[in-house]
């Protein structure tokens, strides 16, 4: 078994899930927020482009989306977010690639956590936080969205579990990561291919397994009492 | 909070003119962006007519795109059909009243849940071509079912099951109260009516799996995103052959996730109506605050603003 | 509320059963259309075809211009024009060809189940594969080459040295690369359509496997003028034709072979596909020197 994780590298993919899943959540967090301001906000064609947004995305299969970085943006666009004198210039590009996929596509499930979140406000808040006065971007960064945020845990938390997951589609693109291996393995070392696969899905049970109970822990912890 | 108004007063003129100003302000941002796709697909020549003419040929439609949706829509409906009959054994297997039967199922719902779905359909699919024993034309197709399967019964499990905790106790009382065994009111009681309660939630899985079909353009099924490649490698035409498959894969899953939202608010509305226990609603609520079906956020959990 | 949800649930297991069953059968039908990658690549293909019946099924390519290609109902390429020469040998007339698609790591279930007679697909002749299939062959001698725009200076991985090369993933002639030229960066796809695409806009330089399959590419007439091989191979591919260890017909192919050499029939096959990519055989080593030496029946 130590065997094969040296030969096919699953401590290097395994790292590599990790950080797709990192520089992803960062990312996709972002943009997420930001289309779920469009979608609250009072301008409406803000929020039809909010809409928009989601409803194209949520739709749209990832396969799709990340093959289409690699061919589409960087092959016929010319989009490169890569040094070409660099040495891992393709290893920088697919990698940087797959994080613009993949945060691009879970921003819409980030912004609908959000929103969820914001709807188990109670209609009391958002009401004293104009009675005060403050302005829809005010009542937004003081009362709404923190509320809002932590009221968001558990669609977010799943969202990350689920994008811990989506990360193997960036194989597509031949970014070296777990489902990469189990290519290889498959290909080079059909011997040992339940091993493999064996070894392979351990690796993302202990991943995910540790984000939902830290999830459901913050959500019981954090979760705005009332 | 339901009336989205109320975040912020009526505007005013000088609010009215600050929208307006951010309005245009979008707009133009979109414009720009749609102008730089367009001159970009210009200048790469993407626009050519050659390029584009393929898709008013039946022949295209007829050889790649007809049957890359029909391909899409058959592993999908056999996925579903299956993942829910096995949910339910699942869910009846975890509930069970036998420890060994309950841990077992435990184990097969956390596992399967964990793993990647295109992990599984890699897996499956070598599996099935070095061990023979099924027709290799199959392969993909079987590996894609299995991937979904696999997943989809552990999340739909977990579903059924969420919607049997949050009835009501009056429920099983009343069933054990006339003689019912507990698995008895399970079987004829409690998840009957998580069921039908849940149909909305299982209808928006089918979104998530008719969308993860996709998957199988890495193993080769030939769905849509398969087939638009084949068609391209025939007619060099890479952007629009993909572009077209993205289109008729969101007109799909906008489709399916519109019939989902209709049986929910049909649901809705009977739930109401016949004032029923355990209506969606409820148990939707529950679900996403306990140990809620896992990654349907992921894929397509349609949290709605209500 | 009850007898509907059983309702329900009735509907649901029995529509399971019904779709679970009609499912499987179209998986069969569906054998044609079974998938698209390129070459070495992981891989699916054709079945259900009736070997040792009337007719004679053979295995092909699908998906690889100027190899053995699927439009509709009609198929085209080198390697088809070869299986029909040999199925016409062996006193089949055209229409008791069937064709199904092989593809790669599939070739050899698919020859041990009998779901082909004979497999056609730019099929290498190696030790591992012959300790589950026999070859007929080898008929062509083809070797690793490089892709390239007509205006590139690349003449061989030599030249790569900082620049893009394109594969796919989990294939050998990746592998090759990555064993021999470290330094070279290798992008990996999942079949050669993708790299080619991204060779004719010059996003990558190079595109690496058998001359053949290159040539294959080179000689489409969307690519006209565009894409030469750099004929340089740094490999040697003895193309065979994978027969069932049982089938008592490998010498009798070789001899098809053979004289399909002599009367210069394979010259015109190479000449129609792949003569637009002005690409020629490495005269070395064709016609190979021994056709024949891999039968085991």
């Amino acid at each position: 078994m130590l065997e094969l994780i040296q030969e096919f590298e699953l401590l290097a993919a395994f790292w590599m899930t990790i950080r797709l899943t990192l520089w992803s959540a960062l990312f996709s967090l972002i943009i997420g927020t930001f289309v779920a301001i469009m979608r609250l906000s009072p301008v409406k064609v803000l929020q039809s482009i909010g809409t928009s947004y989601v409803n194209l995305l949520r739709n749209t299969p990832l396969t799709l989306i990340i093959v289409g970085t690699s061919l589409v943006l960087w092959g016929q666009l010319g989009l490169e977010p890569a040094s070409r004198d660099s040495s891992t210039f393709i290893v920088d590009l697919n990698f940087r690639l797959a994080v613009l996929g993949l945060s691009v596509y879970h921003a819409a499930f980030v912004c609908e956590a959000i929103r969820s979140g914001v709807n188990t406000i109670p209609l009391g808040q958002a009401e004293a936080a104009r009675s005060i006065g403050l302005t829809f971007g005010q009542s937004l960064r003081h009362v709404i969205l923190p509320q809002g945020f932590r009221g968001a845990i558990t669609p977010l938390g799943n969202t990350l579990i689920a994008l811990t997951k989506n990360t193997t589609v960036a194989s597509a693109i031949g970014v070296m990561d777990p489902a990469y291996q189990l290519d290889n393995i498959a290909e080079f070392r059909p011997d040992v291919l339940f091993l493999g696969f064996a070894v392979i899905a351990l690796g993302f049970v202990v991943l995910t397994l540790p984000v939902g109970l830290i999830i459901s822990a913050l959500s019981s912890r954090l979760a705005v009492k009332r | 909070m339901s009336a989205q108004q109320v975040l912020f007063d009526a505007p005013g003129p000088r609010a009215r003119a600050r929208h307006r100003i951010l309005a245009v302000i979008g707009v133009l941002l979109l414009l720009a962006a749609l102008a730089w796709v367009l001159e970009r697909f210009n200048a790469t020549g993407q626009l050519e007519a050659a390029k584009w003419t393929p898709f008013v040929e039946w022949s295209t439609w007829r050889n790649y795109l007809i049957p890359g949706v029909i391909d899409v829509l058959r592993a999908a409906l056999v996925a579903i059909v299956i993942s829910m009959v096995l949910a339910l054994g699942l869910a009846m297997a975890r509930m069970s009243d036998m420890a060994p039967v309950r841990w077992a199922a435990s184990v097969f719902v956390e596992f399967f849940r964990a793993v990647p779905v295109l992990i599984m359909m890699i897996f499956t699919f070598f599996f099935l071509a070095y061990n023979a024993g099924t027709p290799d034309s199959w392969n993909p197709f079987l590996a894609v079912v299995t991937g979904l399967v696999l997943y989809n019964s552990s999340v739909l499990c977990e579903v059924i099951r969420n919607g049997v905790y949050s009835l009501p106790a009056g429920q099983r009382e009343a069933g054990l109260s006339i003689g019912l065994s507990p698995s008895q009111v399970r079987r004829s009681i409690q998840v009957p009516q998580a069921l039908t309660a849940m149909l909305p939630v299982i209808v928006s899985q089918i979104v998530v799996i008719t969308k993860d079909t996709a998957l199988g353009y890495i193993i080769l099924y030939p769905e849509l995103i398969t087939q638009a490649r084949r068609l391209a490698s025939q007619e060099f035409n890479v952007v629009p052959a993909y572009l077209v498959a993205a289109v008729l894969f969101i007109l799909i899953n906008y489709g399916l996730s519109k019939v989902a939202e209709r049986v929910e608010a049909r649901q809705r509305r009977k739930a109401h109506t016949a004032g029923a226990i355990g209506s969606a609603d409820a148990i939707r609520a529950e679900a996403r605050g306990g140990r809620a079906p896992d990654d349907a956020a992921g894929d397509g959990d349609d949290v709605e603003v209500r | 509320m009850q007898r509907t949800s059983f309702r329900l649930a009735a509907v649901l297991a029995a529509g399971a059963l019904a779709l679970s069953a009609c499912g499987s059968d179209e998986g069969g039908d569906d054998g044609g259309d079974g998938g698209d990658n390129g070459g070495d690549a992981s891989a699916e293909a054709g079945g259900g075809g009736d070997a040792g019946g009337d007719g004679i099924t053979i295995g092909i390519k699908y998906d690889q211009p100027g190899l053995g290609q699927q439009d509709g109902d009609t198929y085209s390429g080198m390697g088809v024009d070869i299986a029909k020469a040999v199925a016409e040998g062996l006193g089949y007339s055209e229409d008791q060809i069937t064709f199904e698609e092989a593809i790669s790591s599939q070739r050899e279930t698919l020859l041990e189940t009998n779901q082909v007679d004979l497999v056609v697909a730019t099929y290498s002749i190696t030790d591992e594969r012959s300790e589950r299939v026999q070859f007929a062959g080898p008929y062509f001698v083809a070797g690793q080459d490089l892709l390239v725009t007509t205006d590139s200076d690349i003449a061989g991985p030599e030249d790569m040295q900082g620049k893009l090369l394109c594969s796919v993933t989990g294939s050998t002639s990746a592998q090759n690369v990555k064993d021999d030229y470290p330094d070279v960066q290798l992008q990996e796809y999942g079949s050669y359509s993708e790299c080619v695409s991204q060779l004719a806009t010059g996003t990558v330089d190079a595109l690496t496997t058998d001359d053949t399959i290159l040539a294959g590419y080179a000689a489409q007439e969307q690519y006209a003028g565009q894409l030469k091989v750099v004929g340089n191979t740094f490999s040697e591919e003895n193309y065979g034709i994978g027969l069932n260890k049982e089938d008592d017909r490998c010498e009798e192919v070789n001899e098809i072979l053979q004289g399909m050499w002599d009367d210069g029939t394979m010259e015109q096959i190479i000449e129609d596909n792949l003569g637009a990519a002005d690409y020629t055989p490495n005269a070395d080593l064709n016609p190979p020197a021994e056709i024949g030496g891999h039968c085991q029946a």
